[in-house]
């Protein structure tokens, strides 16, 4: 309903052929933009609508563990801060569903595939935020791991999407030093407060490195993808890039990583982490995450009782057009 | 008393038994309170709406103007501070005292600020209320002979022209759209209206400042506000409430039951770890 001007498009199958695939093809490789007028194949379109909505939901979804702290935030300035940075997440949410608009997938079909657990969310989201240094470690790791994935995408060959990326990691990324900021003054704190700090850490770690996904060996989609150059760098590569710069973070906070394992390779000059527990991730994503179910619920509840809302500004819209025309 | 020797100490300590702080109200600190309360308040209402608005578009508006009042709350929580007088030896008051350190009776703000958000239709109503009254009253305040006040009305009065337009879009939208939001908006005006009265009050301590021109007097806007009140109603199709009895008590710290809850919820971690810095 929002993107009309594209509805028309050709159907697909009377026009992919071979040629088109291969002329398609030629132009990812030359690191041309696809933009949504562009002929594309249905599975690029699908591949990239399923990661877009996503993207989207995980926005959507992510507002939920900060957002019950808004109002606890423990100063005015922190209050304000936390507001206005789910305040950014709702809208990378908007600016994406808009995105996912330029493929023909409106938004109101997208919401309801969330709401009727058909669509998935980062897993990271089913964690509960149960104190204060959580919003630092949030902010610090979540939002550090969501930069590394996602800087690639700004170079992602579809238009609207590398676009609205660009804009979503420069608030990323003051996010992150945010949530960085909020842990450095937690550890130079109080006793509780440094515990408060290492409990957190000790908590959103394992999950943190779960957020890039299966190991290389495991993940199904990453190939045609990267053909596509949807996606850039593997899992496990981003995994990495993700450790190497966070290790010497955690030492500069006087933090400890709860990984007995963890340890430096001097021979790849990267930092080499222990097992992570995939069991506990296919958990999360198969719905038992200690959170899944109120996350979804709350989405579920917000949308229900704005109901009537949208219900109102539709006919008062309608009533205004009829009024117009007579 | 049970709890052995260290919490009988604790309680008998006078300075450990409450870490609630004390304000010197000078009619100018007074005045910037009951203000920065008004704004802080009503800002953290609508920043509980935050992830829970009925579309994406509104669950930013909220956070918006949420947004916009706790800045001018700080504002002039900074400029009481600045003002405040100190008693020999005592540290001064800041914007973080001010807004976690004071108890239910200490918080001067209006009672219509601390309703509770309801439904969307109290939400919009309560703002529209709350905005037909600052709109104007920051434009005029933009002139007050003290700088500072009239630096935060200059910031303030643009905030608040837009925070009116879109209360007043969504009044109209919702009292003119469906039968049932047109119900609910109907209540929701019908359950806040005697709450409107106290935004035209002023006591001895305003009535000095105005004097002093630095401040207007709010029942200088009364006409203006129902002048307001009424075009949006009759747009919106709705009724003007009959009932003359207004409530009062929020300037002077008797608050409805809504504020403690909230001040509760907001103060927790302040008041449970003293002395940290966050």
């Amino acid at each position: 309903m929002y993107t009309q001007a594209l509805n028309d498009r050709p159907a697909a199958a009377a026009v992919e052929d071979a040629d088109q695939a291969e002329r398609f093809q030629a132009r990812i490789d030359a690191e041309d933009r696809i933009e949504a007028n562009d002929w594309m194949p249905e599975a690029y379109r699908r591949t990239l609508v399923r990661q877009i909505s996503q993207h989207a939901h995980s926005e959507i979804i992510g507002q939920l563990p900060e957002g019950n702290w808004i109002t606890r935030a423990p100063s005015l300035r922190r209050k304000a801060a936390l507001l206005a940075k789910v305040q950014d997440e709702c809208g990378h949410g908007l600016y994406l569903y808009a995105a996912a608009e330029t493929l023909d997938a409106s938004r109101e079909e997208l919401m309801d595939q969330l709401m009727e657990g058909r669509a998935r969310y980062s897993s990271i989201f089913n964690y509960p935020a149960t104190t204060w240094a959580d919003i630092g470690a949030i902010g610090w790791l979540v939002d550090g791991a969501a930069i590394m994935n996602q800087i690639p995408l700004c170079r992602c060959s579809y238009g609207p999407y590398a676009r609205a990326m660009i804009r979503v990691c420069k608030e990323e990324s003051f996010h992150q030093r945010q949530g960085f900021e909020i842990m450095m003054t937690l550890c130079n704190g109080t006793v509780a407060q440094k515990a408060m700090a290492q409990d957190a850490l000790n908590r959103w770690w394992w999950p943190c490195l779960m957020m890039f996904g299966p190991p290389d060996g495991a993940s199904q989609h990453s190939d045609q993808s990267t053909r596509w150059k949807i996606k850039r760098f593997s899992n496990d590569a981003l995994r990495q890039k993700f450790v190497d710069a966070t290790v010497p973070q955690a030492e500069y906070l006087g933090l400890t990583l709860p990984d007995p394992a963890l340890a430096f390779d001097a021979a790849t000059g990267h930092w080499t982490h222990g097992e992570i527990d995939w069991d506990e991730f296919k958990q999360v994503l198969a719905g038992n995450g200690p959170c899944n179910r109120d996350r979804i619920e709350a989405r579920r509840a917000a949308h229900e009782n704005g109901e009537w809302v949208r219900a109102a500004a539709a006919a008062f819209a309608a009533k205004q057009s009829q009024r117009q025309a007579a | 008393m049970a709890g052995g020797p260290g919490l009988r100490r604790f309680f008998e300590d006078e300075n450990m038994a409450t870490n609630t702080i004390t304000v010197s109200e000078t009619p100018l600190v007074l005045y910037a309170l009951r203000r920065a309360d008004d704004s802080l308040i009503l800002g953290h209402r609508l920043s509980e709406w935050c992830g829970h608005a009925p579309t994406l578009e509104e669950d930013m508006a909220l956070a918006n103007i949420g947004l916009d009042l706790i800045g001018q709350a700080r504002s002039l929580y900074g400029y009481a501070a600045e003002v405040e007088p100190r008693e020999d030896g005592r540290s001064a008051n800041d914007e973080d005292g001010y807004a976690y350190f004071r108890d239910a009776g200490q918080y001067r703000n209006l009672l219509l600020c601390e309703q509770p958000n309801r439904d969307f239709a109290c939400t919009m109503v309560r703002q529209f209320f709350y905005s037909a009254f600052t709109d104007p009253y920051w434009r005029a305040m933009t002139s007050s002979s003290d700088p500072t006040l009239a630096a935060v009305a200059a910031k303030s009065e643009k905030e608040s022209a837009y925070h009116l337009r879109h209360a007043a879009e969504w009044l109209i939208r919702l009292g003119d759209g469906t039968e049932e939001s047109h119900a609910r908006t109907q209540r929701a005006v019908d359950a806040l209206w005697s709450f409107t009265g106290e935004l035209f009050d002023a006591d001895d301590a305003e009535d000095s400042l105005v004097a002093d021109r630095l401040v207007v007097h709010p029942s200088a806007f009364r006409d203006i506000w129902s002048d307001t009140v009424d075009v949006g109603f009759a747009r919106a199709g709705l009724r003007r409430p009959d009932g003359a009895w207004m409530q009062r008590g929020g300037r002077g710290g008797r608050h409805s039951e809504h504020l403690g809850p909230l001040l509760a919820e907001m103060q927790h971690l302040q008041r449970s770890h003293p002395g940290a810095r966050w």
